[in-house]
């Protein structure tokens, strides 16, 4: 019985969770399921460790990770006793639970408008810094059956074309690439996200989508043999996404977040965002 | 004629549980009431009432709920086409053939819709195991409502197979052998016998599946794909809106509740009506 405590405790602790919870519901508040990984976390470490130790949170565009994690590592071996967590979703939901309590030290979203909400919501301290840039591209299967070449095949009627959605940033961008080039694409489905839209090239449904550079990259990385291919466009310049980065006023240690927003923006940072697929801003 | 054990078990038990519940099982229970209620609620004190007609009634939302409504209608009907001759089978027939039959039958119901529509994809998808079959014949389902409709078919049938089969099974096979042995042939006394004997969990089972159906997200959005009007359904264009306009996708919410609501409100009544009349 002593040997299986951790399903018992779960269970237990979930329903005194829950029943605490709607004890207290009139307060509203609750951090959803995003909270959830960082209000564990703090109380284990601060039982298991010593003083010296400290914890950076950082929250990031999705699109950010790879990168993020890959710089995340370097600044954890210059600092010794530092635990760098990141929290990756998309930009907008990160604002809103950081708007509802959420705890974290940094926030880099994809695109300036998100930015400038968290500072409306007086959720940051200094003026952001745009840190690194991105670009749509057109992403194709390997095998291009429908013999994409450029953005106005993209508008051909027989070609199957996905893009993101108006209501996220990708499709927002989509939409001032069209106008930029004067076209009309008629898409098949409007995404959810980016990485829907590639999935649906990748696994072949669709002909073509306007996904970001560095969504491409990223997908071209991760196979022995890519199943994507990018192609570049020279409207891709009207609808380029600045990335922004600021220290967050609830942070618990500003001077670490001052120095992990270094470790972003200085050459050897961007040139991990740049291997990346990300341009300087 | 022997009594099934629920019949003479029934009435005492429902006497029973008027004067008897344990008292410590009102806490656990309020707590579990409480639990489904207090989110619907602060959702529901979250919705921007005054402008919750305009975000409902945008040209969007009444789209999606449109082509909810109507890709429920018809998924609902595809369930009941092969989900009754499924439940009669599984309910009449024993062994490991009929267990594993219904062990694949029920799936959809365990499985994350996400990989319900992984799994569609690559039978009905382009590259996908049916796709050049269905290529020969004219067929598009990629990005099509048929998408919607076979994602929504998929997750939905186990629940009116699940029903459908405990009411047969509950029924028993009594009434169907005097109507054979009476000379009746197999399909009269499935007709007349067997259907109409099983009526309340066929009409549960069906209003469960189209709840189902209305509710589907995971395998749509994986199998189908999102366009306005075409596959984008009301938990799609919530998910969506939560992005662009949170206080639309609350709204939106609520309605998907009400209608929801509704349905089971609806299940009940005829549970009632049916078990009423049926004694």
């Amino acid at each position: 019985m002593s040997i299986t405590p951790t399903p018992t405790s779960y269970a237990v602790r979930s329903a005194i969770a829950v029943a605490s919870l709607l004890l207290v519901a009139g307060c509203g508040g609750g951090g959803g399921s995003g909270g959830q990984d960082s209000t564990d976390s703090p109380a284990a470490q601060s039982s298991s460790t010593s003083a010296t130790s400290r914890t950076l949170t950082v929250f990031a565009a999705a699109s950010l990770q790879k990168s993020f994690e890959q710089i995340g590592k370097e600044f954890e071996r210059a600092h010794p006793g530092v635990t760098v967590r990141f929290s990756f979703g998309g930009s907008s939901g990160l604002v809103a639970q950081l708007s509802e309590g959420a705890p974290a030290d940094i926030l880099a979203t994809a695109n300036e408008s998100t930015m400038k909400k968290a500072v409306a919501d007086g959720l940051v301290t200094d003026e952001p810094t745009p840190f690194v840039s991105n670009t749509l591209q057109i992403v194709v299967p390997k095998d291009n059956r429908a013999g994409i070449q450029s953005l106005t095949d993209l508008t051909k009627r027989e070609a199957k074309v996905v893009l993101c959605a108006p209501a996220v940033p990708c499709g927002a961008a989509a939409i001032s690439v069209e106008k930029a080039a004067g076209i009309d694409i008629k898409p098949v489905s409007e995404e959810q996200s980016v990485t829907d839209v590639v999935g649906k090239v990748r696994s072949g449904e669709a002909d073509a989508g306007l996904v970001y550079v560095t969504d491409v990259r990223a997908t071209e990385n991760s196979g022995a043999d890519a199943e994507v291919t990018g192609i570049d466009f020279a409207e891709a310049t009207s609808a380029t996404n600045i990335y922004p980065i600021a220290p967050l006023k609830d942070a618990t240690d500003a001077s670490l977040a001052g120095e992990f927003l270094t470790a972003i923006t200085n050459a050897e940072g961007q040139k991990v965002l740049q291997a990346a697929g990300f341009a300087a801003p | 004629m022997t009594r099934q054990p629920w019949q003479t078990r029934l009435p005492r038990l429902t006497r029973r549980t008027h004067l008897a519940i344990p008292r410590w099982l009102l806490v656990p229970a309020a707590l579990g009431s409480l639990l489904v209620a207090v989110p619907i609620l602060a959702m529901a004190l979250t919705v921007d009432w005054g402008n919750f007609w305009p975000l409902v009634t945008s040209e969007a939302s009444t789209a999606a709920l449109w082509l909810s409504l109507r890709t429920a209608t018809v998924s609902t009907v595809l369930c009941l086409l092969f989900g009754i001759p499924l439940s009669v089978v599984l309910a009449r027939t024993n062994g490991t053939a009929a267990t594993l039959l219904r062990s694949l039958v029920l799936l959809p119901l365990v499985l994350p819709p996400v990989v319900g529509g992984i799994a569609l994809l690559q039978a009905f998808g382009r590259r996908g195991l049916l796709g050049d079959t269905l290529d020969v014949l004219g067929l598009e389902i990629a990005f099509s409502t048929t998408a919607v409709i076979i994602a929504q078919t998929f997750v939905a049938m186990p629940f009116l197979v699940l029903s459908l089969e405990g009411a047969l099974r509950a029924v028993g096979t009594r009434y169907e052998d005097v109507a054979a042995t009476l000379g009746a042939a197999p399909t009269t006394v499935f007709r007349r016998v067997t259907l109409p004997l099983a009526l309340p969990g066929l009409v549960s089972g069906t209003i469960l599946a189209f709840a189902r159906c209305l509710g589907e997200f995971g395998a749509t959005i994986t199998f189908a794909g999102s366009l306005q009007g075409t596959t984008r359904t009301l938990p799609l264009e919530i998910y969506l809106q939560r992005e662009g306009d949170p206080r639309a996708a609350v709204a939106l919410s609520l309605v998907l509740v009400a209608v929801a609501v509704l349905v089971i409100g609806l299940t009940r009544a005829r549970r009632d009506s049916l078990a009423a009349g049926a004694s």
